[in-house]
């Protein structure tokens, strides 16, 4: 593939922060000879979370396929702000149908790769949360029920965006959207079931389904590589906050996915065939009001008279979160090596001597409060 | 052109028995066409196929409404369905069942109709005897080969060599050779009791 | 080949000559038995190389197409009635993006109320959505018209429905001319993408097109079909030397050149047209057919041309744009215009009503002597009808339509004909 090298530039901090590591420690983005698949120009907000994920994304995609990827993509702010007419930022075989079909699309370019016998070329099909987790459902399921060979990777922003900011079943309780006003007794969204995504694609026994999040570009990195060692269904979904739709600054993306996590609001795992394998500890566990607090969609919970039970449900949420995923060491230490000592065991561990060299080291940012 | 419907019930293999009647007569060098008048799968439904058998290209789809021949696959399908209706007066009837029509309480149906064409066949029972199953669809074939002389049971056995295969398309072959002794014998029977 | 076999049957073995890269389907009544032939011989290695793609439904089934397609392999699918209204969105996504995809729709009514029988209310319900639209009169002539559909989308980067009578002809055995793979083969080259998915030369597919293009987008498209008007007859023609008989084209006219009136109608009905009109011509009657099977590109001209020495037409259709009166009549009207013609329509057949030789003789003779209403619903039950209708006056909850009329009709499964 004829990619453009990228400048120095648009790499900057991250290549010379990177020069001490060890090559195969530094991270994608860093590197100058990176395909920059999603090139720059497009259209998206100042701070758009998901331009950030899917540029580490599909680059690490493009990267783990030995720059043979194709990609299929849905309808959404992603579609939208990379091919503004007659512009794309595309720099590899693209191709939008509609809204609620990319897994279907996907799985037909893969047979076509199949039956031509072009098994080196890989695809990869991406949507918001809306394409993939409401209108897309149904296909998506469908090609992780035929185990078609497929990396889908959902930007979850948590609602329709580029429409104007409605709810999608992504989007969490008592956020406020267009279409989940903060009037009434129960302002913003409703408390329902949710639709874990991830979950639903683990009990299709998938060979890897993972959470990632902008808060961690290099384990966003990580994953989509190592999901692309491995064939057949694979499913990613990325945390990616809009400074728009959620009422946060254009420069505290990071930071509102950081609450995420350490909240244990958004948990950070990866599994494979239904089980989880490894999570991302919280490093300092912080209470959902520090994450609720800068989001605007949330401001209806705050004020004179602070709606104090949808809060503690939320946190509520968020403690099962970390029960559930085991999301806090052992002994609530917040050391690194009691990060890696506390994943559970791999299913399918490596043979002796081997190491997954993909797994970048943890850093610990002093300084800043989170 | 030669018309004939057929009619029984889902799961009586109505639709086949219509499909390897024009398979027959394609083996003759002839234009056949079968089809149904059914709709979603259920077993026990009334059912009707239709076939045409001529020497030209068949271009009509109408149902058939003025049979040359109707076979009938089940015998409750009598006091349901006109199964008879528009059956041209020097029509064919295959009846399937072990009483003739006198026994069954149908003689009037001989009314003004030539009663050598009438003929009922224990197509359940031979099926059952030679394959093992009670699809009477087979039987039927071969015993209006006999009835009628419209297509030879050479015919018939080559339908059923191109549906069936082993050993079900020999126990077919065999019930419809005993079909159309059967038959032909009742046609004898019955001219010979003219004759006297 | 000379075969007897079931029009499914035929037709899925004229796909598999058709060397098809992918094939995804969902099944539907009476589209089945094409899909599940086809499933067979990809799984037995009869036809190989080929993905055969189990889909969760006919908008995944549509779109796997278009993924594949778009990818470079030759995609085909096949649905009808509600299946293809389930992916009507990507239907249009398809020929928006210029996918050469073959589609077979076995013509079915659309509910509610749900009908699983024959009418032409499906394709008919996409006549917009860029696709070209062939009707086959015969299983031959839909054997003949999928060989001859993937030429010509391949060729114009359009996609194509070859629209077949649901159960009539699907489910029909007959006798079928079966091709050679060497002749399909010097017909039908292999597949060549106008554009393609490939990281070697990577392109943008399906971006968003604003006020400024849109519009000579669209006309892109509209030449297309305008083009197909001329390469439909060539093709057609091509065929006849290759495989020796007349199959597809624009239109086909039946005993017209003398006609007084002339009956326009789509599909197998032609069939029994023909044979009454047969039987009129016997007695005396100055009658024709004309029989169109291009529907999309609708061929005006040739129309014009074989209604240019006749009195009167009659459109025979088995669809109905409700609230106006025929769809195809419609079309047919506006090849007309201005030849002081005078036109009748006579909806047939809807839900699969068997259409009767005897109904057909006294309708065209009640055409040829123009005591026919502007709009006719041939064999209406006015009995029934009435009795809904003054049920609907005089109360209020007078409950679902369709199950007072059955009601009405008594037991269903006792009548056939």
């Amino acid at each position: 593939m004829g990619f453009q090298p990228v400048k120095f530039y648009q790499t900057g901090t991250f290549t010379v922060g990177n020069r001490l590591l060890t090559p195969d420690e530094r991270s994608l983005q860093s590197d100058e000879g990176r395909s920059n698949s999603i090139n720059s120009g497009h259209r998206a907000c100042q701070g758009c979370g998901e331009a950030l994920g899917a540029r580490y994304a599909i680059d690490a995609a493009v990267a783990g396929s030995g720059g043979q990827l194709i990609a299929a993509n849905a309808t959404g702010c992603l579609e939208v702000f990379s091919t503004p007419y007659p512009e794309s930022s595309w720099q590899l075989p693209w191709i939008h149908s509609l809204f609620g079909n990319t897994a279907a699309v996907a799985t037909g370019i893969a047979a076509a790769m199949k039956v031509k016998g072009k098994t080196d070329i890989r695809v990869v099909a991406q949507g918001g949360d809306g394409g993939t987790t409401d209108i897309g459902f149904g296909c998506l399921s469908g090609m992780f029920e035929r185990n078609d060979d497929v990396l889908y990777i959902c930007y979850d922003n948590q609602g329709y965006m580029n429409t104007g900011v409605q709810r999608s079943s992504a989007t969490p309780p008592a956020a406020r959207t267009a279409t989940t006003m903060t009037v009434g007794s129960a302002p913003g969204n409703v408390f329902g079931q949710g639709k874990n995504v991830p979950e639903i694609a683990m009990a299709h026994g998938i060979p890897y389904v993972a959470t990632a999040t902008v808060a961690d570009l290099r384990d966003l990195e990580y994953k989509v590589r190592k999901a692309m060692t491995l064939h057949g269904a694979r499913y990613i979904h990325i945390f990616v906050p809009c400074p728009l739709g959620w009422g946060t600054a254009s420069n505290d993306t990071i930071r509102m996915a950081r609450l995420a996590k350490e909240s244990g609001t958004f948990p950070v795992f990866e599994a494979e065939y239904g089980e989880v394998t490894g999570v991302l500890k919280i490093r300092h566990q912080l209470p959902v009001e520090d994450y609720l607090r800068p989001q605007k969609r949330f401001a209806h919970l705050f004020g004179e008279h602070p709606h104090t039970e949808t809060i503690a449900r939320l946190q509520l949420m968020a403690d099962r979160n970390i029960r559930k995923y085991g999301l806090l060491n052992v002994n609530n230490a917040t050391s690194d090596d009691a990060i890696f000592d506390a994943r559970p065991p791999l299913l399918n561990p490596l043979p002796e001597g081997e190491e997954v060299k993909e797994r970048p080291r943890e850093f610990h940012i002093t300084g800043r409060e989170n | 052109m030669f018309q004939i419907r057929v009619h029984g019930r889902g799961g009586q293999g109505v639709v086949t028995a219509a499909e390897m009647l024009s398979v027959a007569a394609f083996e003759e060098g002839r234009h056949a066409q079968a089809f149904p008048s059914f709709g979603s799968e259920r077993t026990g439904a009334p059912v009707v196929a239709f076939c045409r058998i001529s020497d030209k290209e068949i271009r009509s789809r109408e149902p058939v409404i003025q049979p040359d021949a109707v076979i009938i696959q089940d015998a409750t399908l009598l006091h349901q369905i006109d199964v008879f209706a528009g059956l041209k007066p020097g029509g064919f009837v295959l009846l399937n069942s072990q009483r003739n029509l006198h026994e069954l309480g149908l003689a009037e149906l001989l009314n003004g109709r030539r009663p050598e064409r009438f003929c009922t066949l224990p197509a359940t029972e031979l099926s059952l005897k030679h394959v093992g199953r009670p699809i009477p669809n087979v039987s039927l074939l071969a015993g209006f080969a006999a009835l009628s002389g419209t297509i030879k049971l050479a015919s018939v056995i080559l339908a059923i060599n191109e549906k069936f295969k082993g050993k079900v398309a020999q126990d077919n072959i065999a019930a419809a050779e005993e079909a159309y002794l059967l038959v032909g014998q009742m046609m004898k029977e019955f001219t010979d009791a003219q004759t006297d | 080949m000379l075969k007897q076999i079931e029009g499914s049957k035929a037709v899925a073995e004229a796909i598999g000559l058709c060397r098809p890269e992918v094939i995804c389907a969902y099944p539907i009544s009476p589209q089945t038995h094409i899909v599940e032939a086809l499933g067979e011989m990809v799984k037995s290695g009869a036809l190989t190389p080929c993905e055969f793609i189990n889909v969760e439904s006919e908008f995944a089934a549509m779109s796997v197409a278009i993924g594949a397609s778009a990818a470079g392999a030759r995609a085909y699918t096949a649905t009808a009635s509600q299946g293809l209204l389930f992916m009507a969105e990507a239907v249009y996504n398809a020929s928006g993006l210029g996918l050469p995809i073959v589609m077979t729709v076995a013509n079915r009514a659309i509910g509610a109320p749900i009908n699983i029988w024959n009418d032409h209310s499906d394709s008919l319900s996409q006549r917009d959505s860029g696709w070209m639209q062939l009707f086959a009169e015969t299983n031959q002539e839909a054997v003949d018209l999928h060989i001859q559909a993937f030429r010509l989308a391949e060729e114009l980067s359009m996609p194509i429905m070859v629209c077949m009578d649901g159960f009539i002809l699907t489910h029909a055995f007959e006798r079928v001319d079966m091709p050679a793979q060497q002749q399909v083969d010097a017909y039908l080259p292999p597949f060549e993408p106008r554009q393609v998915l490939d990281p070697a030369e990577p392109v943008s597919i399906g971006a968003m097109v604003g006020p400024e293009a849109f519009m000579e987008v669209r006309y892109l498209a509209h030449a297309k079909q305008m083009q197909a008007l001329e390469r439909i007859p060539q093709l057609a023609a091509e065929f006849k030397q290759q495989f020796g008989r007349d199959s597809g084209g624009l239109v086909r006219s039946y005993c017209i050149e003398d006609a007084d009136t002339v009956i326009i109608a789509m599909g197998s009905i032609l069939g029994t047209i023909k044979d009454t009109v047969d039987e009129m011509r016997a007695q005396g009657h100055k009658i024709g057919v004309l029989g169109i099977i291009s529907y999309r590109p609708f061929p005006l001209e040739q129309v014009r041309a074989a209604l240019g020495n006749c009195r009167r037409f009659l459109v025979l259709e088995k669809s109905l744009a409700v609230g106006m009166g025929g769809i195809v009549a419609t079309d047919v009207r506006m090849a007309v215009t201005g030849a002081g013609l005078k036109g009748f329509t006579a909806i047939a057949g809807l839900g699969g009503r068997p259409i009767l030789k005897s109904s057909l003789h006294a309708l065209f003779r009640k055409a040829q002597l123009e005591d026919l209403p502007p709009v006719t619903f041939l064999d209406l039950d006015w009995e029934v009808v009435n009795k809904q209708l003054a049920r609907e006056r005089t109360t209020r909850r007078s409950g679902p339509v369709a199950e007072n009329i059955l009601y009405d009709k008594g037991i269903v499964s006792a009548k056939f004909g």
